[in-house]
C-alpha cells in the first residue's frame, strides 16, 4: 500500500521582517529618547489635566519637596557663566574646574558658601550627600533670589531671551512653602511661571 | 537552531560525491531577541509621561498703581482649608454663611460653573459681568490642593482669578467646620 506522504514543513519562520521592525523601532527610541535624570530631590508632582509640555530650553526649575528648595537651570553654557557671576557676587573664586563641574549638575540644593565642597565630591559622593537646600527668606538679597536673578541676567545676556520659571513642588508640601518661593519670583517682577505637574486623566 | 540544509546528502546512490551548498539564510531568532531585549530597555528608561507645564499669572507686585478694585458682588472667595477641604462663599465676607465642598466633578466644578452663570445673569446689564475668583490657601492647604484649583479654573474658564493671603476671619470661618 502506497502510504502518503504528508511533507513536512518546516518550523522556521523567516524572522527578517521581524528582525526589521525591531531594530527600526530601536532606532527610533534611542534617538528620542531623553533618560530619566535622577533628581536629588525626589517628589511627588501633582496631577492635573493641563496638557501642555514642559519646554526644554531657556527654563529654570525650582523644587521644592520636605522644606527643601533646589534650584536648577537648562543648559550647560547657561550653568557656566550662571556660575562666574554668582562667584563674583559672593567673592568666591570658582576656579575653571569647578565651573566645569558645577554644569554638569542640571538641579542642585547647596548653600553658595559650601559649593566648593560639593563641587569636590565624586559622583557617587554627590549622589549619597544629603544636599540643605538653597538659603529663603523674604528678603531681597537671599541665596535663592540672587541666583534667580543672576539666572536671567545670564540668559538674556548669552541667548537674549527671557527666562521661563517652573516650580516643581511635592504634593503634600504645605502651601506657605510653596508661598514663599513665589514670593521671590514676584519680588523680582516674575509674574508668569508655570506648575510642573503630571498628567492625570479621567478626573 | 541554525537551519540544517537538509535536502543534499543522505540516502543517494551512486556515490557521487557532491559539494554541499551551504544555506544562506541565517537563524534570526538570538538577533530579534536582542533587538527586543534593547527595546524593552529603552522604553523603560525613557521618560514616557512628560512633565506639564501649568502656566500661572501673578499681579505685579512691584507696581502699586495697576490694582483694580474689586466688585464685591461678582467675587467668589474660595478658602483651601486642611485635608483637602474647600469652602467658598459669593460676596463680601460675612454676609453669607460659606459653603464646605470638595475637589470633584460635582463638587467646586459645579459650584463655580454655577455661581459663574448666576452673576453673569444678575449682572447683565454691566460693562463687565464675569465672575472674579479669589483663591485663598489657609497655612494648612497642601500644594496639592492648590494646583487642584487652579486645575478647576482652568477647566471650568473662569477668566478672572487672584490668589490673595488669607485673613483671620477666615481662618475662623475654617476653623469653625473644623477645616482648619
Amino acid at each position: 500500500m502506497a502510504r502518503i506522504k504528508i511533507p513536512r514543513k518546516s518550523t522556521a519562520i523567516d524572522m527578517t521582517a521581524m528582525c526589521d521592525v525591531a531594530f527600526l523601532l530601536l532606532t527610533f527610541f534611542i534617538l528620542t529618547a531623553k533618560l530619566k535624570q535622577e533628581d536629588p530631590l525626589r517628589v511627588d508632582v501633582p496631577g492635573s489635566s493641563v496638557k501642555v509640555n514642559v519646554p526644554d530650553v531657556d527654563m529654570a526649575t525650582i523644587t521644592v519637596g520636605h522644606g527643601k528648595v533646589f534650584f536648577g537651570l537648562e543648559g550647560t553654557d547657561l550653568r557656566k557663566s550662571l556660575l562666574e557671576e554668582i562667584g563674583k557676587k559672593y567673592t568666591q573664586n570658582f576656579t575653571p574646574d569647578e565651573i566645569q563641574k558645577f554644569s554638569l549638575i542640571p538641579t542642585f540644593g547647596v548653600p553658595v558658601n559650601t559649593l566648593k565642597q560639593y563641587l569636590a565630591l565624586s559622583t557617587e559622593d554627590k549622589k549619597k550627600y544629603q544636599q540643605p537646600g538653597i538659603p529663603i527668606d523674604t528678603t531681597t538679597n537671599s541665596e535663592l533670589f540672587n541666583w534667580i536673578y543672576q539666572a536671567r541676567i545670564v540668559t538674556k545676556n548669552l541667548h537674549n531671551k527671557e527666562l521661563r520659571f517652573a516650580i516643581k513642588g511635592d504634593s503634600h508640601e504645605q502651601y506657605p512653602e510653596i508661598a514663599k518661593v513665589i514670593d521671590v519670583l514676584q519680588k523680582q517682577a516674575v509674574n508668569k511661571f508655570s506648575l510642573i505637574t503630571s498628567l492625570n486623566q479621567g478626573k | 537552531m541554525a537551519e540544517l540544509d537538509t535536502s543534499g546528502g543522505g540516502g543517494k546512490k551512486g556515490g557521487k560525491v557532491r559539494s554541499k551548498k551551504a544555506s544562506t539564510r541565517i537563524d534570526l531568532t538570538a538577533m530579534v531577541d536582542l533587538a527586543f531585549l534593547l527595546i524593552t530597555f529603552f522604553i523603560m528608561a525613557t521618560t514616557l509621561a512628560k512633565p506639564k507645564a501649568m502656566d500661572t499669572f501673578w499681579p505685579d507686585k512691584t507696581k502699586k498703581d495697576v490694582q483694580l478694585p474689586v466688585p464685591e458682588s461678582r467675587t467668589m472667595t474660595v478658602l483651601l482649608g486642611n485635608n483637602h477641604s474647600i469652602e467658598w462663599y459669593v460676596g463680601p465676607a460675612g454676609k453669607t454663611p460659606p459653603t464646605v465642598d470638595h475637589f470633584t466633578k460635582n463638587g467646586i466644578r459645579k459650584s463655580l460653573i454655577d455661581k459663574s452663570k448666576e452673576i453673569e445673569a444678575s449682572h447683565a446689564g454691566e460693562k463687565d459681568n464675569y465672575m472674579i475668583v479669589l483663591i485663598k490657601p489657609s497655612e494648612k492647604a497642601t500644594y496639592k490642593d492648590f494646583v487642584s484649583m487652579m486645575d478647576e479654573i482652568t477647566i471650568t474658564g473662569i477668566k478672572s482669578y487672584a490668589v490673595v493671603a488669607i485673613t483671620p476671619p477666615e481662618i475662623e470661618l475654617l476653623k469653625k467646620d473644623g477645616n482648619f
